[in-house]
């Protein structure tokens, strides 16, 4: 049975890694699950320089979700490589680091940087947090722009690239083909949608960033959506997240399009969920004899 | 840390909206350090996902248990599952008090409602006795007195209402006792765990008299293992200050670290 996949050139002994931003950088949750089970460990979005992140609250519990607005705190390029990439480079499975700038100037610079540092797996272009005033979503939801910093990381890196697409545009299907088109080996599809939520008797949102993120298993059937419709719109794989929980809604992904699949809020409060998943994949596979699970990928049949 | 499906040995109320949760959980048991806490799925929610953290009240033999006031749906949830059902738990985690040496400094303990609960096993475990002041708005909210009246501590009530110990808050007694000392101020530490509004109390007698002090702080938590960066708090440092994670670099902090206020 084959449960590898390739995003651009990098290998992934099974489809599964994790969502950035849901994970820390990897060490924290050595300590309760074998991270070299993974498809691959994908860390927190990283710019140049060291970043304070938002006032709190950051986080709010929703229906079948929650709401997010960290602002990307993080030690940038210079303090990742000091505290935390001795640990990640040891791994046996490749690291996909997320990054991002405010300018396109920037998000090169840190892509040469990242490839200058050798054994890293991938560079994940986050062009779609909706949660700090400049940078993320401004490049992912303008086509322009996308085509610029995708092709300023294109040219400052070989590194396989994939871009972390924003779910909050009228149609994905331009965008992807714009990625595709500047250099992108892959997509990621999605990220977290714009949201927010009120205290009624404070009459205070429940972020002190006002609006934040929404995630978990209440945007799975949107997230599923758009890596159907980015998936006939391009030939490049795509990972597809967006509220996994189990292998039901990771094979869901596969069967829309997606190649690889990433777990997320689900980190938070199980764990064991991207393991569970692997898990899942397989014994779905064993049971429908399916061989390779590539098989799966775009296998819905929607008579369309 | 482990990560662990546990069974429920017992889950009784205690006084008014607090209940006391008992959890057969012999390797993290053995782990537990005072002044950490528990991150608890609550399985029957359904729909609201993510862990509750419980600050860890006592440990005997193969269990430990917390106590908690219902405040919301999970701990509404939590408060009518029954013996011999199963929680997941994270745990132990967090950085937790330091317990006082033989022969150093008495130790003032502060708590406010079921903060007094995450300070029982310090004071179980410190070789030093000394005082415990606690204070709540009304007479339910004072919890464990006995627990803590047996391990040969002096306890302290105060409330709002006056419907129990003495009326006010519970730094007053606590200033009283620092003004009065006989030992002379230096030879106190404080420890505190309650409200942010009795932390930051505290925290200023600490300053004021020149206490060592250490505040058990009470942040919303999400992951509880320090990836999200949800429960973070300004931390002071070098020359200016940081956001570090209550359920990592804390929940406890040297009061001298904190800082109440920062520029948005």
């Amino acid at each position: 049975m084959n449960l590898s996949v390739k995003i651009g050139t990098l290998t992934m002994q099974n489809p599964v890694t994790v969502a950035s931003g849901t994970f820390g950088y990897g060490e924290e949750y050595s300590r309760l699950i074998d991270l070299n089970q993974l498809g691959a460990v994908t860390v927190k979005g990283i710019r140049l320089n060291p970043v304070r992140g938002n006032s709190t609250p950051r986080t709010a519990e929703v229906a079948s979700g929650m709401l997010n607005a960290i602002g990307l705190q993080g030690p940038g390029v210079d303090g990742f490589i000091k505290k935390y990439w001795p640990f990640l480079k040891e791994l046996k499975v490749p690291t996909i680091i997320n990054i991002w700038g405010t300018t396109v100037d920037e998000y090169a610079e840190v892509a040469r940087r990242f490839d200058a540092l050798g054994g890293v797996g991938a560079l994940e272009l986050n062009v779609s947090c909706p949660n700090i005033k400049e940078g993320g979503a401004q490049f992912g939801t303008d086509l322009k722009l996308l085509a610029q910093v995708v092709a300023a990381c294109r040219k400052a890196t070989t590194l396989p690239l994939i871009t972390k697409m924003s779910p909050n545009v009228v149609s994905i299907a331009p965008f992807a083909k714009v990625a595709e088109d500047a250099g992108s080996d892959a997509l990621a599809i999605t990220n977290s949608y714009p949201a927010m939520a009120i205290d009624i008797e404070t009459r205070k949102p429940k972020l002190a960033n006002v609006t934040g993120g929404l995630t978990g298993p209440a945007i799975k059937p949107i997230a599923i959506k758009l890596v159907w419709e980015a998936a006939k719109a391009v030939k490049i794989p795509i990972i597809g997240m967006g509220g996994i929980q189990n292998a039901d809604d990771a094979i869901e992904f596969l069967m829309a399009g997606a190649t690889a699949v990433a777990v997320g809020t689900a980190n938070f409060f199980e764990p064991q969920t991207p393991l569970q998943v692997i898990a899942g994949i397989r014994d779905f596979m064993e049971r429908g004899k399916i061989s390779d699970v590539r098989e799966i990928t775009g296998s819905v049949q929607t008579g369309k | 840390m482990l990560e662990q499906t546990v069974q429920i040995v017992s889950n009784e109320r205690d006084t008014d909206s607090y209940f006391r949760l008992v959890l057969r959980a012999p390797q993290i048991a053995s782990l537990i350090q005072p002044g950490q806490f528990a991150h608890v799925r609550v399985t029957p929610l359904k729909d609201a996902l993510l862990r509750r953290p419980f600050s860890i009240f006592q440990v005997e033999g193969d269990s430990f248990s917390i106590l908690y006031k219902t405040v919301g749906k999970g701990t509404e949830a939590l408060a009518r599952m029954r013996a011999s059902e199963e929680v997941s738990v994270i745990a132990p985690l967090g950085h937790g008090f330091t317990v006082p040496k033989s022969g150093g400094e008495t130790p003032l303990l502060v708590a406010g409602g079921y903060g007094m609960a995450a300070m029982f096993l310090l004071a179980q475990r410190s070789p030093q006795k000394g005082i415990v002041f606690v204070g709540g708005r009304k007479r339910v909210d004072i919890l464990c007195e006995k627990e803590f009246a047996a391990l040969g501590w002096d306890v302290r009530a105060t409330t709002e209402d006056g419907s129990h110990g003495e009326k006010g808050l519970v730094t007053q007694p606590l200033l009283a006792e620092i003004r009065n000392s006989e030992f002379g101020i230096r030879n106190y530490k404080l420890f505190a765990c309650g409200p942010t509004g009795l932390l930051k109390a505290v925290g200023k007698i600490a300053e004021d008299f020149n206490v060592p002090c250490e505040l058990s702080m009470d942040e919303h938590m999400c992951c509880g293992v320090g990836v999200c960066l949800t429960c973070v708090i300004p931390v002071k440092t070098g020359d200016g200050w940081e956001y570090q994670r209550t359920c990592s670099e804390g929940p406890v902090f040297d009061s001298r670290q904190t800082v109440w206020e920062v520029a948005k």
